[in-house]
Parts: structure tokens; sequence; C-alpha cells
């Protein structure tokens, strides 16, 4: 029924936008994500996805023709990375405040200064408050699978808010991967038609997009705010009806050999499964590890992530994002402050390592774990570590 | 003229698709030129809004002055979001949706969404060659934010952000030629109006409509709160405005110029500045400088429109 293939990421990325009948994608071309939009132009230019394909000028108007496609009805796709995606940063608020289910990925890049092409998590973080929902994958199979999931979950008339996937540049979008391609017929029955409740017709006239007065204006953060909250258990069924029909089970939080264990790493993406072959070499090594992986990045997965950790001593938490002169990596300080209310909780230790692109080994993480036991017995005049600068 | 109120209704109709109540200032031009437009333009649009005076005094949660299909987002998206909604309504209708046939896509802006901050996706927007009209209601200043100056605000005007000083004469830069940006971007329909020529706009805004491919229309809208001038005279500032040459009203038809309303003869421009508070300050030096300019503008577009052999009479 199903082969797995070798297939680049970014083409089988690609292709699940075609099996799921996309209407309109409007994109800009960037490094790393140009594989994934080009191969969409030339699925819409062959004749093999029927859709509109926009060829924007920038990606601030990529990110305003989609809130313009979604809000009109059409199922609505566009990908872009690191400058791009803080470029759209102004109209990823309004796709979220206007409730409209578009889906991107984001092939995942260092920001400027210096230019990066390469891989981090900062363009991510810079857009961790836009209201959208955000799923992390760490393979191809992965991003294949969240890209379908990710159009059932936004367009759904209990969620109705844009989802991100995200995929790191190059580890991910460049490599051929063994990936198994869903039937275009099973994805068909996984995923029903696009029904957003009020689009724009002339028929039935909305105004969409007003401006709200002081007296308005926290109600509808406010329910902007409850749907997010209740778009988690909506995630929670799509990923477990894709588990019945196609096999392959997606949790808010993965676990890695992390039950019982006293030491805990948490990563996010590509660079986890390094990190659980660090996790083998050391408990092989005698040492008590495990590790857990954020999938679900928003709406944070508060409680699935407390019950992974709660038996830890110390969690080390891997942040491929720097906030300079701030607290600790972007995503340890949310695991902080998630666990600070706790009685019982793990010391948290923040290291940032592999920005622009620099690779972290399996030695490498298994350095930055060692590190952390250490630095959570002695205590550190640090606030986060940055692992592997040669000063 | 006089028997004007006998014949406009069988012209025009009655119903307001932009329902009244909005809270735009008391004479506002703006207010009036798009009321014109959407009497002319029927119910089978989408209208996609720039942020700017017109998105604020027609829309606040929750009411709403539009009775047609309406869209607000940001300031400088319009056109790119009008792109989103004219692909989607072409694949929606390709792929059976029940939308009704032939839906006119119409972005509107100010002169700030469109000249400034907009201009790059408005031209994106034209040259990928989407079917959708783009109107630009041009008060020559960003005017909801407190009469700062745009690229479209006149030579000597006085604004917050070029206010007159001992070394300021207001705006030291010329108005952008927005029409003509449009122009050069070789697009099917691009025309000017003003409210205070109303057939010609409506009947310009319906032809845009009707044209395929993109269309472009630039809509002189008198401020009297940021052009400082009394709010019972803009139909008088608008009919100037064209009586001068300062602002003439013509199209241009796959390339082919026409002028829709023929001045014989330009008055002198300073009848139209000196009802104008945002003038009041200029020099004779200055406004005749503007007279020259406004002269050679005025030929250039003669020209195109091949009355060429013709030379503006000058001014009495
Ligand atoms: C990105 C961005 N910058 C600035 C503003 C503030 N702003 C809102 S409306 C406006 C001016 C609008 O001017 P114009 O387009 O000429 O329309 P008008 O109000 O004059 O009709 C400005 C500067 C904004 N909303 N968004
Ligand atoms: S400031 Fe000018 S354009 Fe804005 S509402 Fe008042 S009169 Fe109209
Ligand atoms: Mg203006």
């Amino acid at each position: 029924m199903t082969t797995r293939i070798g297939i680049e990421v970014s083409i089988a990325v690609a292709d699940a936008v075609q099996l799921c009948n996309a209407d309109v994608v409007a994109a800009y071309p960037i490094t790393p994500q140009t594989h994934i939009v080009e191969h969409l132009a030339e699925l819409v230019a062959n004749g093999e996805l029927d859709a509109e394909y926009i060829p924007v000028e920038s990606e601030h108007s990529a990110m305003s023709a989609c809130l313009g496609s979604a809000a009109t009805g059409a199922r609505t796709f566009t990908a872009t990375s690191s400058q791009g995606l803080v470029l759209m940063d102004e109209v990823l608020f309004v796709a979220s405040g206007m409730r409209l289910p578009i889906v991107m990925a984001v092939a995942n890049r260092a920001l400027s200064s210096p230019l990066s092409i390469w891989g981090d998590h900062s363009d991510v973080m810079s857009v961790r408050d836009t209201g959208w929902i955000q799923i992390f994958v760490e393979n191809g199979q992965q991003a294949v699978d969240n890209t379908i999931c990710a159009f059932r979950i936004a367009e759904d008339n209990r969620v109705l808010l844009p989802t991100m996937i995200h995929l790191d540049g190059f580890n991910l979008t460049h490599v051929i991967e063994p990936i198994i391609m869903p039937e275009e017929s099973e994805v068909a029955k996984f995923l029903p038609p696009n029904k957003f409740p009020l689009p724009l017709n002339p028929d039935k006239p909305v105004a969409m997009g007003s401006f709200a007065a002081p007296g308005i204006f926290i109600e509808a953060k406010w329910a902007q705010e409850q749907n997010m909250k209740a778009s988690k258990k909506v995630i929670m069924e799509v990923w477990n009806e894709f588990y019945k029909a196609f096999g392959r089970q997606y949790l808010p939080v993965e676990k890695y050999k992390s039950d019982g264990a006293k030491v805990l790493i948490l990563t996010m993406g590509s660079f986890s499964e390094t990190a659980s072959v660090a996790v083998d070499e050391l408990i092989d090594e005698g040492k008590d590890v495990g590790q857990v992986r954020l999938r679900l990045w928003r709406p944070f997965p508060f409680d699935e992530f407390r019950q992974a950790v709660k038996d830890a001593d110390v969690l080390v938490v891997l942040d491929r994002a720097v906030s300079v002169g701030g607290p600790a990596g972007p995503v340890a300080s949310e695991v902080k402050s998630a666990l600070y209310n706790l009685a019982k909780k793990p010391k948290v230790v923040s290291f940032i390592a592999g920005l622009g692109g620099r690779d972290i080994t399996v030695k490498g993480f298994k350095d930055i774990i060692t590190k952390g036991i250490e630095i959570a017995r002695t205590g550190s005049k640090n606030e986060y570590e940055i692992y592997g600068v040669r000063e | 003229m006089e028997k004007l109120e006998l014949y406009v209704p069988r012209l025009i109709q009655k119903k307001e698709k932009f329902a009244p109540g909005h809270r735009a200032c008391v004479g506002c031009g703006e207010a009036l030129a798009i009321r014109q437009t959407f009497k002319a333009l029927g119910n089978n649009i989408i209208v996609v809004n720039a942020t700017g005076c017109a998105e604020i005094f027609t829309g606040q949660l929750p009411v709403s002055s539009w009775e047609v299909a309406w869209i607000h987002t940001l300031f400088e998206n319009t056109a790119a979001v009008a792109s989103g909604v004219e692909a989607a309504y072409k694949v929606l209708r390709r792929k059976g949706s029940p939308l009704p046939a032939n839906t006119k896509i119409i972005a509107i802006g100010g002169d700030g969404g469109t000249s400034d901050i907009g201009l790059q996706a408005l031209s994106g927007a034209m040259e990928r060659g989407h079917d959708f009209t783009y109107i630009c209601f041009d008060n020559e200043a960003y005017m909801n934010t407190g009469i700062q100056r745009s690229s479209s605000t006149p030579f000597g005007a006085m604004t917050t952000t070029s206010p007159v000083g001992k070394k300021s004469i207001g705006k030291f830069s010329w108005k952008k030629n927005m029409p003509e940006i449009a122009v050069a971007h070789n697009i099917p329909y691009v025309a000017t109006a003003t409210h205070s020529y109303p057939f010609d706009l409506m009947a310009k805004v319906k032809k845009a409509t009707e044209m395929p491919g993109p269309a472009y229309v630039h809509v002189l809208s008198v401020c009297p709160t940021g052009w400082r001038s009394a709010n019972d005279t803009i139909i008088r500032q608008g009919r100037l405005a064209v009586e001068t040459g300062v602002f003439p009203l013509f199209e241009v038809v796959n390339g082919e110029y026409k002028i829709t309303v023929d001045v014989p003869k330009l008055r002198p421009v300073k009848d139209y500045l000196k009802i104008q508070g945002r003038f009041r300050h200029l020099s004779d030096e200055n406004i005749a400088k503007i007279q020259a300019r406004v002269e050679l503008e005025y030929q250039k577009l003669l020209e195109k429109a091949n009355h060429g052999g013709q030379k503006t009479k000058r001014s009495s």
C-alpha cells in the first residue's frame, strides 16, 4: 500500500501540501525554504496541483496574500525562513487575531547579523508570541505527517488558528530521507474539506478586521486565548486519528528513556536524534540519563511537560537561540516558569549551542549533559552557558 | 446644471452601500468619494481596506458602515491581501464553490497607504496582473495620525512633519506622481477622479472594475481638517484643483491617454491655494514656482493625450 521512498524532505513537504489539495500558495523564496516553494510552483505549473500560486514580491505580502486567501475560504499554504519570517511578523499577529487557518512550514534558520543561511531557532523564538500553533518536527516523515495534520488542526472550526511546522533548515530541508508518502485517497479520508465559517462572500457580506476600542479589545484577545488553550484537545484528537489511520504516533512531549531518569536533556527539532544517541552512550557508561523532546511549542503543553520531568533532579535545556542579556535561553526560560510554582522540581540548567548552523555532535551532547550535571551540583555565576565557543 | 436635482436621482441609485452614521469629520471629501464610489459598484464586490481614516471612520467593532463584504488587515499590505482574495476567489470558483460569478475585488487605501508604505505591495500586485481595482483616496497627507506629510503631499504644503519655520516653507519636494507610476506598470486602466465631479468618478470606477486585470483609480479627496480649509467648500476645492490644472482628470485605457474633463483655459493656481490654510504662508515667488510646475505637468499630459499641438493658455 504505502512504500518508503528516498526523497528530499523539502520535496516531500511540498508533495504533502499537494496531497492536501491546497487552493492557494503565496510564497517568497529564501534559503533554505526554496525547494519547498519551487516544487509547489512546479506542481501547479504542471497541473498536478489545482491551486493558485502567487509569486509575491516579499514575505510581508506572502503572509498578507494568505490572509486574503484564508478569509475567502481557500485552503492556504506558505513557507518561509529566518529574515522572511521576521519580515512577516506584523502580519502573523493579524492571522491569529483574525482566526485565519493558514498553514506555514518554517525552515528554521539563524537571523542576521552576521548574515547566516544556516540553521538555528532564533527565527522561531522571535515569533513565539504571535498566537500561532507551533509544532516542531525532527525528521522528514514527521514533517510530512505534521503538514497534513496541520491543515486539519488549523481548519477545525473549534480551532481556526494558523499553524506553523518548524523543520530545521538544511539538516532537514536539504537531506534525502526514506519517507512513506501517504496515498491521496487516505489523505482525502483523513482531511475533511475546509469549511471556514464566515468567508468573504458578496452574497453573505461580513465585515472582518474592524478596529476595537478599549471596551472590547481585551474580550477579543480573551476569546483568542480561550481558543488557543482549547486547541490542545483538538491537536491530540487529530494526532490520535492520524495514528489510527497511518500508524505513526505524535505527542506534545515525547520521551526517550526518560522514565525514572534523574538527569534529563530537553531538545527540539532535528538535533533531538543526535541527543538520543548521546543519551544511549551515557546510559551504556552507567549514567542515569534520559531525554524529553518538545514537539508542541504553542500551545505549551504544561501538563505533559510537568509530568515528563517530575521525577528528575536535573533538567538540561538545549536552546538554539539566545536572548542576549536575558535570563536564559528562550526555551529554558519557559521551562523554568512552567516549573517555578511546583514544590518538587528539577534544577534547570540552560545551554545555548548550535547557533548559525554549528553542529552539535554526539560528543557535544555528552559534554553538555555532563557539564549540566556538574553545574546543577555546584551552581554557576552565569544565567546560561554558551557551549562550543572558541574564545 | 440648475436642473441637477431633477435628473440626478434617475442616474444614481438611491440605495447607499456605505451606510450613514460613520465618524468622519464634517465635510470629509474621502467619505463623500467613498459614498459615490460604492453607489457605482453595487453589491457583488469584496472590499479590502487599508488602515487610515476611511477604515477607522467606517468600522469599529461591533458596528460597520459597510453593507458589502469587507476586510481590513493592515496599513501597507492592502494590494497583497486583495491578491490573496482574488486568487482564492478564482480557484474556489474553478473548483465549484457556490460563490457568485463576476465578483469584483476592490482595494482601497489612502495616499500614505498607497504611494508610500504600500507602494511595493501595490506594484507587485499590478505586475502580477491580478484582476482587481485599486482606488487611492488621496487627501495628500497621513490624516488619520494627525496630518503628517506623505510623498503625495504637494510642494509647499504645511503639515505637522513638514512644518513652516524660519528654515522651512512646508513640504520641500514635489508631489509623487502616483497615476504615472501605475501607468508604468502597463495595466489596462488608470484614471484620476475627484468627488467634485461625481459622474466622472462613478463612470471611472465602474469602468475600472469592468476591465479585466489590474486597474488603478486615483481620487483627490479634499480633507478640510488637514488642509485647514472651510468644511463647506470641499466641492469648490475639488473643482478648483481641476480648473487650475493642479489635478487634471484623465484616464489611460490600454496606454491611451484621454482627458475626461477638458479645461480649455487654466485658472491661476493661486485661486486654489488661497482658500487652504496649509498654503497660507507661501510667498508670491513660491506660488509662481508652483504655477510654472503645474503648467509644465499639464502640458506633458496634453501631449500624451495627443492634444500635442495646442499649448496650455496662460491664466489671466
Ligand atoms: C506599519 C504601520 N505604520 C504606521 C501606522 C500608523 N498609521 C495608521 S494610518 C496612518 C496614515 C494613513 O494615511 P493615509 O494612507 O494617507 O490615509 P488617510 O488617513 O490620510 O486617509 C499611519 C501612519 C500603521 N498603522 N502601521
Ligand atoms: S481627517 Fe480628513 S480625511 Fe480624515 S475623516 Fe477628517 S476630513 Fe476626512
Ligand atoms: Mg492620506
